[in-house]
């Protein structure tokens, strides 16, 4: 006969009180994992999709996602010259934060390699790659921004021809895809007056020196485009993306790499582990001890309401004892109550999550080996918990029956 | 099992409880033999010790010397267990109490079932033996109740039948009758008494209930914690 079973039965609601209680605690901890892994999956979400076999950034730099790495966009062209190298993109990445339809709107600037990348490895869920050179994007739908919207961006507006979904940045905020030229408009977008303020300055610097003296033109050229300036029209990107061609050796493309002086050079992986022991290594050690105390306190809490519903069994306990039970038939009375309590709250737990967590504004990504790993822990701290129950319950003298 | 020893033989049984000035000497010398097949009753004024030396007997209570033998075994030498007293309460003893001390969140069947169960009796063999029971206490209607729906009288005789089930060498009853009207207190007694004739056990049985002394084969009577004998049938003791 299973006692605990019948114990249950007969206090059911109290029993799915607490098992509710537990349930929504468990749900905190399943909770907590998930965001951890939401956050190293949408860390790691860009370097993992662009699918480059090489990074190239600015010398004894750590790459665009560790600090600022700003390399000359000629990079590009001396990259493909290199033997091994089938590609090589430009990486133009920031976040910018302007208003849309009232509302702040945060998104990462993503530069495309215009023309040769104009975004088919990126996941659509509607929509088309870029189409011209100008003015298009393509949008994360956390942007909340419909296909065919129109968004000012600096001075033009950029028209959303793509979307897709779950695209973001490190620190979570969605993706926009644009050309490299439009994503560095919109960086080094500055309002009129500016420009023309610098355009004074910089014709007062050359009237300073004798080379402006010397040349009258210059003076003419300073106060016009910035690309009409020969010396200063070198464009800056933050890396350049090399993709090797079938075959070729890695090792021998990366030491051609690491004898040019003005950079550094990454693998994929090694990005990776630089996004990962940098940026997310806080968060990963905030939400870990997080978790680790919620599982303390978890523990802790069943094992307060194991020993209660033991205390309010002493009765039975004693008079179990009376009648000759032996201990096992106690200690699993108050052990099964106790696993079927953590059970519950771990079932009730999943299946809340499962509605709650994708409400959640950040991903919660609650892998299959986190669950498992969770399920391990709640039948630990389940049992845990009962030895406090366990142990009230061995200490009862069977003549407490009789006591009034 | 040994048909031939006593139930149970209690010598020197005394039990103090507390110490210093708050000591209280409930047993003060108690000797006793109780027959196998023998019903006897236990009388004497509140506060004389006959609880108290009930559950010394009951093995839930350790006296604070002297000796229990039960069934020709020697079980309790002073506080001092000499066998698993546990596995003994549950193959010797059957208890009924004032109050019927049932588990709330069983049946009355599971009641009686569970008795069975603790000492290693298939749970279907105990079934059937349990609706049995409940049948010869008249209650088998009531076999699928929680004790709660029962009233004090029918949870009382589920007790017996738990008391019962294990087919005990000895059995102990403090009060059983309290919560009875008389009709029914006396058919527990009586079937006490045949309990103790046809089955063989030995049955004690604390009784404040002067009317149905007639069912025992002897009487004790407890006065401050020492036990004097009478025989049957003698005018009913002052209270
Ligand atoms: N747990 C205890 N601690 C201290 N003293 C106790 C305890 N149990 C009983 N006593 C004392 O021991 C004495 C005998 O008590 P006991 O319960 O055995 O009497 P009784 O004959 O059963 O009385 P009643 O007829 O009222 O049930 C009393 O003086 C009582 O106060
Ligand atoms: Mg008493």
């Amino acid at each position: 006969m299973n006692l605990a079973v019948r114990d249950i039965r007969h206090s059911a609601g109290r029993f799915a009180f607490t098992t509710v209680g537990i349930g929504l605690l468990l749900m905190i901890v399943m909770g907590m994992g998930g965001i951890y892994r939401g956050l190293i999956h949408e860390a790691t979400l860009l370097v993992d999709t662009v699918d480059a076999d090489l990074w190239i950034v600015q010398g004894r730099t750590r790459g665009p996602f560790a600090e600022v790495s700003r390399i000359s966009g000629s990079l590009e062209d001396r990259a493909r010259a290199v033997p091994g190298v089938a590609e090589a993109r430009r990486f133009v990445s920031h976040t910018i934060q302007r208003e849309y339809q009232g509302r702040p709107l945060r998104m990462v600037v993503q530069g495309l390699s215009w023309p040769e990348d104009r975004g088919e490895w990126v996941p659509l869920v509607a929509g088309r790659p870029l189409g011209r050179s100008h003015y298009e994007m393509i949008a994360d739908t956390s942007l909340q921004l419909p296909l065919g919207a129109s968004v000012r961006l600096g001075k033009d507006l950029y028209e959303v021809v793509g979307l897709t979904r779950g695209m973001v940045g490190s620190g979570g905020d969605g993706l926009a895809f644009f050309t490299v030229a439009d994503a560095m408009a919109i960086q080094f977008d500055q309002p009129g007056e500016a420009i023309r303020l610098e355009r004074a300055a910089r014709r007062a610097r050359v009237e300073a020196v004798d080379l402006g003296r010397l040349q009258p033109q210059l003076l003419d050229r300073a106060e016009g485009l910035v690309s009409g300036i020969p010396a200063l029209g070198g464009t800056q990107i933050s890396a350049v993306l090399v993709s090797l061609a079938p075959g070729a050796d890695p090792e021998a493309v990366r030491r051609t790499f690491g004898t040019w002086p003005d950079v550094t050079v990454y693998s994929t992986e090694e990005q990776r582990e630089l996004l990962l022991s940098g940026m997310v290594d806080k968060a990963r050690r905030q939400l870990g001890l997080f978790r680790a105390l919620l599982i303390v306190i978890s523990t802790i809490i069943i094992a307060l309401i194991v020993y209660t519903l033991t205390l309010d069994k002493v009765r039975d306990i004693a008079l179990l004892k009376l009648i000759g039970a032996r201990n096992p038939v106690i200690v699993a009375l108050i052990l099964q109550q106790a696993l079927l309590m953590g059970a519950g709250g771990y079932a009730l737990a999943w299946w809340w999550g499962r509605y709650a967590f994708p409400r959640f504004p950040r991903l919660v990504l609650v892998t299959p080996a986190d669950l498992a790993s969770l399920a391990v822990i709640v039948l630990v701290i389940s049992t845990l918990a009962s030895f406090l129950g366990i142990w009230k319950a061995m200490r009862v003298e069977p003549n407490t029956v009789l006591a009034a | 099992m040994n048909i031939t020893a006593p139930a149970i033989t209690v010598e020197h049984l005394r039990k103090v409880y507390g110490s210093g000035h708050t000591e209280v000497v409930a047993v003060r010398d108690a000797s006793l033999e109780i027959a196998r097949g023998e019903i006897v009753g236990l009388l004497g004024p509140s506060g004389s010790g006959k609880s108290t030396l009930l559950t010394a007997m009951a093995l839930i209570n350790p006296p604070t010397s002297g000796r229990i033998t039960i069934n020709g075994e020697a079980v309790l030498d002073g506080p001092r267990a000499l066998v698993d007293l546990r596995a003994f309460r549950r193959r010797h003893l059957g208890f009924v109490f004032q109050k019927a001390n049932l588990i709330p969140f069983l049946t009355a069947l599971e009641n009686v079932q569970i008795a069975m169960e603790v000492n290693d009796v298939a749970p279907w063999a105990a079934r059937t033996r349990a609706l049995e029971l409940l049948g010869y206490l008249d209650v088998e209607e009531r076999a699928r109740n929680l004790p709660a729906a029962l009233s004090g009288g029918e949870q009382q005789r589920v007790a017996v039948a738990r008391a019962l089930a294990n087919d005990p060498t000895l059995i102990l009853a403090d009060e059983p009758t309290a919560a009875l009207d008389s009709t029914r207190g006396r058919q527990v007694m009586e079937l006490f008494a045949r309990i103790a004739h046809e089955r063989g056990a030995g049955v004690l049985v604390v009784t404040h209930d002067h009317r149905t002394l007639d069912v025992f084969d002897r009487i004790l009577d407890v006065e401050d914690g020492a036990i004097q004998c009478r025989k049957n049938g003698s005018a009913a003791p002052e209270a």
